[in-house]
């Protein structure tokens, strides 16, 4: 079989148009390289859109007390210092000129009387930190960072999807997708690549992600020899709309809970006091999760399973203007009006913590010319991220590993393409159509939904997770037989049946690094372990692929230097 | 269980027809769900675009019943079930597949509009009574149904000459950023020929985002337009100065 497909070439190719590929992207662009950027979506549709809250950034522009310092040390706090404290750290000091820079390329925040970036309390942060504009955070960023980029000369791939990277030896030499418009075949050849992938939520049925949240970059970084790690770190975001069914799941923002929102169960009891006194609402994400599920669970939920989020104490004008799009949502898809009435909310899946293995500086992965940003990346967060330190993640991290990627590519020859790859990547994606009778990739997907919502969740026992490895094999076995209809042409179910194979193989990834955790932190709550165990302290879980085997291990957590160190001690 | 039957237009390039689905109604549910089900039970191929599902990227813009909409902020209850829903592609642009149709001809619009150029020495202090009015525009979702009801693109087919609503909104958004040193005026006439629009307001109707497009954007552009080109007693003071 000879495959007809086209080349493109660039010196790095950035996968994922989000925050943290326009980003790499515009970083790359800097050292004068030749950039494109492929992504599965239309141009601006990417997950960045629907970030809501703001950008944690310690420009102290209200709280004159903030500081790098205190944000580091609420960034490891949070990540129950399971974090890379260097990214962290990186991270803190970076972020005010992250988002200066945005403002400069024509983003518009919110602003304080005194004419500066407006800023806003949020979960776990001990100033009030997050740059925003209302709560469409995201879409202002990701429009910047579209114009900037269409504007300096970026080539973008749009609707086209990679299913494998293409190797020369040890080192990247490019990737192969198709575009889901026509179903032709693409292959780009690059000396960088750069994984802005994001996450994995679209393998939990109540999530907060869309489609393309398929662990696409997770598993070709994995087929392609890196390392995973922390990947037992699912964050469970605490509001998700629960009622009406078909709404199920949609993010409520942490601003919310920023601008004063307060959390009740059925019996009117404010049970934030039980499970976290002193921050209350504000709490990091995995306890105010917790405590709403427990409360579920403990039979004080509200009607249909959720918690009532309250904020129509503050003034309708305030929350319209605050909270614009949380207005409208509830107002047109569950006939509730905030400025009037409780919101009831529950657990949604909503962020991945782990991901691709990098280092600090240069967000490059194990793999030479491989690099990854952002959610698809692993380390600054740790075992639990705090809200708006995401949107700076893209940013910060998204710059250097765009830039990082450059001059790896000005330093190295071209890479060659090897035939054989190709034609392998190709026969697998026409695989479905040749077998026939199989079954639909949908009912593949809704099983794997269901296994990983039930087994996989917020709290985890032993039993659980062997259990959802063993249907994480059947599903595996089913996916490798199941089969498609109709042509090439704009085809979801064809395009579902190559997403479910990232899907399948991080969730593997999950749930074995779940298993092998025998404490809680963070994220990761585990019945039969419910403490949290220093040994267990001191390891990240590592996942590498050996043959067709996947494979753990435990890396020692970098060490806090000494001078860093008195940080992060604990509050008196 | 209640049922709502669905009209969905097949089809590519070459011509279409619509099918019909059955679907299960669920409290809250609105039309994207409709169109996952069918997706996930009876055509596993039909193309539809969409992402948040939540109104806030503006991908899976359709028209509903012959109204132009979001298809994840149309409740099924707000419909009559009593005939069959109709679900089409927008209009105004070409059909890839069954609800998909080919928006590029946006993108390469948005490319003729100059980026946001701060002036020189620019202290970076902004106020929020002078922000208001430019973040209404930049809610903008890129849905492109404005673009879809323009009668001017819709009807009359100036995709060669007209910029259409949506990117009126955008240069009016760096035309009223408050640090913008810019002009972008002699591209509004020229290159998107905002003159075309006489103010029909179709665009306002249909914005998800409830922006003013024709009163907060198209009309101030029009203005700056004609203050710039057609006063007759600038245009006097430039004759006489010998510019232009």
């Amino acid at each position: 079989m000879t495959t007809e497909y086209e080349t493109h070439d660039h010196d790095v190719l950035i996968i994922g148009a989000g925050g943290a590929g326009l980003r790499a992207a515009l970083g790359a662009l800097a050292q004068g390289a030749k950039v494109g950027v492929v992504c599965k979506s239309l141009l601006g549709k990417a997950h960045t859109v629907m970030a809501e809250g703001g950008i944690a950034a310690a420009m102290a522009n209200v709280d004159s007390a903030d500081d790098w310092r205190t944000h580091f040390r609420d960034t490891m706090r949070g990540g129950k210092m399971l974090n890379n404290w260097r990214m962290a750290q990186i991270h803190a000091q970076e972020a005010p000129e992250r988002v200066r820079e945005l403002e400069q390329w024509g983003a518009l925040f919110d602003r304080t009387q005194d004419g500066q970036i407006l800023q806003r309390a949020f979960g776990g942060h001990t100033f009030r930190r997050l740059c925003h504009v209302g709560d469409r955070t995201g879409l202002e960023m990701i429009r910047t960072l579209q114009d900037r980029g269409v504007q300096l000369g970026i080539d973008v791939y749009m609707e086209c999807t990679i299913t494998r990277l293409l190797k020369d030896g040890e080192r990247v030499a490019g990737a192969f997708g198709y575009w889901r418009e026509q179903g032709r075949f693409v292959v780009f050849r690059a000396k960088s690549i750069v994984m802005a992938t994001g996450g994995i939520g679209k393998a939990w049925k109540i999530t907060s992600n869309s489609w393309e949240y398929t662990g696409d970059g997770m598993a070709l970084a994995y087929g392609a020899g890196a390392e995973l790690m922390d990947m037992e770190f699912v964050q469970f975001h605490p509001t998700g709309m629960v009622w009406p069914p078909g709404v199920q799941g949609i993010l409520v923002t942490e601003a919310v809970r920023g601008e004063g929102g307060i959390l009740r169960n059925k019996l009117g009891e404010r049970f934030m006091e039980k499970y976290d006194p002193k921050k209350m609402e504000l709490s990091t994400r995995d306890v105010v999760a917790r405590a709403i599920y427990t409360e579920v669970r403990e039979g004080r939920g509200t009607e249909h399973g959720g918690a009532y989020l309250d904020i129509s104490q503050k003034p309708a004008d305030y929350v319209k203007k605050k909270l614009p799009s949380m207005y409208h949502q509830f107002k047109e898809l569950a006939d509730v009006d905030i400025t009037k009435g409780p919101m009831e909310v529950g657990p949604t899946c909503h962020y991945m913590m782990g991901g691709i293995r990098v280092e600090a500086e240069t967000a490059k992965s194990t793999v030479a010319g491989l690099f990854a940003a952002g959610e698809a990346a692993a380390g600054l967060h740790g075992a639990n991220r705090l809200g708006g330190n995401s949107l700076s993640d893209l940013l910060v991290f998204g710059r250097r590993a765009g830039s990082a990627a450059a001059e790896h590519a000005n330093k190295i020859s071209s890479t060659a393409l090897d035939s054989a790859q190709i034609e392998d990547a190709a026969r697998e994606m026409l695989a479905p159509f040749e077998r026939k009778d199989g079954e639909s990739p949908y009912t593949i997907h809704h099983d794997l939904q269901e296994t990983l919502q039930n087994l996989v969740g917020i709290f985890r026992t032993k039993e659980d997770l062997i259990r959802a490895l063993e249907e994480l094999e059947k599903l595996k076995q089913r996916s490798g037989r199941l089969s498609v209809e109709g042509s090439r042409l704009f085809n979801p179910g064809w395009h579902l049946a190559q997403d479910l194979k990232a899907m399948l193989t991080v969730s593997e990834a999950v749930t074995r690094s779940a298993l092998a955790r025998e404490e809680s932190r963070g994220a990761h709550s585990r019945i039969d372990h419910p403490g949290l165990d220093s040994i267990w302290g001191t390891k990240n879980n590592v996942i590498v692929r050996e043959g067709s085997n996947m494979t753990l291990r435990q890396s020692p957590v970098p060490e806090l230097p000494g001078d860093l160190k008195p940080l992060v001690a604990e509050e008196k | 269980m209640a049922e709502a039957i669905f009209e969905v237009f097949r089809g590519d390039r070459a011509g279409g027809k619509p099918a019909t689905y059955r679907v299960p109604i669920a409290p809250g549910m609105v039309v994207l769900d409709a169109l996952h089900h069918i997706q996930a039970h009876q055509a596993p191929d039909l193309a539809v675009r969409w992402n948040c599902k939540a109104g806030k990227c503006g991908s899976c813009s359709a028209e509903v019943n012959g109204r132009p909409r979001l298809t994840c902020k149309t409740r099924m209850d707000a419909l009559p079930l009593d005939k069959p829903i109709t679900v089409e592609p927008m209009k105004a642009f070409p059909v890839i597949k069954d609800l998909v149709t080919d928006v590029s001809w946006n993108y390469r619009v948005n490319q003729k509009i100059p980026p946001f150029e701060p002036r020189p020495g620019t202290e970076w202090k902004m106020y929020q009574e002078d922000v208001d009015r430019v973040q209404e525009f930049r809610k903008c979702i890129e849905c492109f149904l404005c673009q879809n009801v323009c009668h001017v693109l819709r009807e009359h087919e100036q995709m060669e000459r007209f910029g259409g609503p949506r990117f009126f909104v955008r240069v009016a958004a760096l035309e009223m950023h408050p640090l913008d040193s810019r002009s972008r005026t002699r591209i509004l006439k020229d290159e998107l020929d905002i003159g075309l629009c006489n103010i029909t307001k179709c665009c306002t109707e249909v914005c998800p985002e409830e922006i003013h497009i024709t009163d907060n954007a198209i009309i101030p552009l029009k203005e700056r337009v004609v203050d710039e080109f057609y006063d007759p007693v600038l245009m006097l003071v430039r004759k006489i100065r010998g510019a232009e």
